[in-house]
């Protein structure tokens, strides 16, 4: 049986088809889940899309933290499951306490719109296991709110337990430590801002998203097709 | 009872504001010089019903915590006004 991967939509997310779309092209079994569930339906990997969940009122995150589907979410969360925010997913997983730190408005105040190199910093990750450490991968960000902020506590913690799965080449948005993506002790739940299901076919510019796609589904245990 | 409440969210100190200091930066622009350590925060009121004032403060300050500011980043400041006077008050 496939892999099946839960795809969750908030009210005002806009991700979701295209999270879908490549998890159905990697072989594996998209279901996209509204945020009213108290389920996930048996998957085997959560991915949290970006957009603007809740339209981001209060803060980004802060009202769908409380939706029903966090729920079912933060229990397989808690039991291992590999459980991915992307951009706006990045900033529920912090509201929702699954990850440390929060995401501010971007330094300058500026809404960021373009492709940027990553460095993969970490592959013991549910997000990174298949890239390279050292890897530049090549993809989209588009955010106002990404820029990562925590304790110098957290920093340290995060540095010495080697969690910042990825880092920003050239700073887009003010981020401490260029931070792009991290994970949380056990290392099952990530979180980025940039976009690694718009970077997953030529036509789109890049296709270095894949392996962190191709990597999500490998720590749902699926045999993967690509 | 019910009560007036305003709170007042704000960035903790330490934390960087972009918003105040875009708008810092403007001033000048404006032909407002002087100005700075401009910071930017949210005023959220709303009312509650509460048995007593000490009560209304910790269900607000729970309400704060849990929702209205995010602890990593945010700190707010509470106050609760209205009724209480009226009930409290010996001149009534």
């Amino acid at each position: 049986m496939a892999t099946k991967v839960a795809v969750i939509q908030f009210p005002g997310t806009n991700c979701e088809l295209d999270v879908a779309e490549v998890v159905q092209r990697l072989g594996a079994k998209p279901e996209i889940i509204f945020h009213d569930d108290h389920s996930i339906h048996n998957a085997d990997a959560v991915i949290i899309a970006g957009g603007f969940a809740h339209g981001d009122y209060l803060r980004p995150g802060a009202i769908a933290r409380f939706s029903p589907v966090m729920e079912p979410i933060v229990e397989f969360a808690r039991a291992g499951g590999p459980v991915v925010g992307i951009c706006n997913g990045f900033q529920v997983l912090t509201e929702a306490h699954l990850l440390p730190g929060a995401l501010q408005k971007n330094a300058r105040l500026k809404f960021r719109c373009e492709m940027v190199d990553l460095r993969v910093d970490s592959n013991d990750s549910a997000l990174t296991s298949e890239a390279e450490v050292g890897q530049i991968l090549r993809m989209p960000i588009n955010h106002f709110e990404g820029n990562f902020t925590c304790s110098s506590e957290t920093l340290a913690q995060l540095r010495d337990e080697d969690r910042v799965v990825l880092r920003y080449v050239e700073n887009p948005n003010g981020s401490v430590d260029d931070i792009a993506g991290i994970c949380n002790a056990q290392r099952n739940v990530v979180g980025l801002m940039p976009h690694p299901e718009r970077a997953s076919h030529g036509l789109l510019g890049s296709e270095d998203g894949l392996v962190l796609m191709r990597s999500v589904l490998t720590a749902a245990g699926a045999p993967v097709a690509v | 009872m019910t009560f007036d409440v305003q709170v007042e969210v704000s960035l903790r100190p330490g934390i960087s504001d972009p918003e105040g200091a875009t708008i810092e930066r403007a001033l000048p622009a404006l032909g407002f010089d002087g100005v700075s350590d401009v910071r930017v925060g949210k005023s959220i009121r709303f009312s509650i019903d509460a048995d007593d004032r000490s009560t209304a403060e910790s269900s607000v300050q729970s309400i704060c915590e849990k929702f209205l500011s995010n602890p990593v980043i945010e700190d707010v400041s509470i106050v609760v006004s209205g009724q209480a006077e009226a009930s409290d008050g010996s001149d009534s």
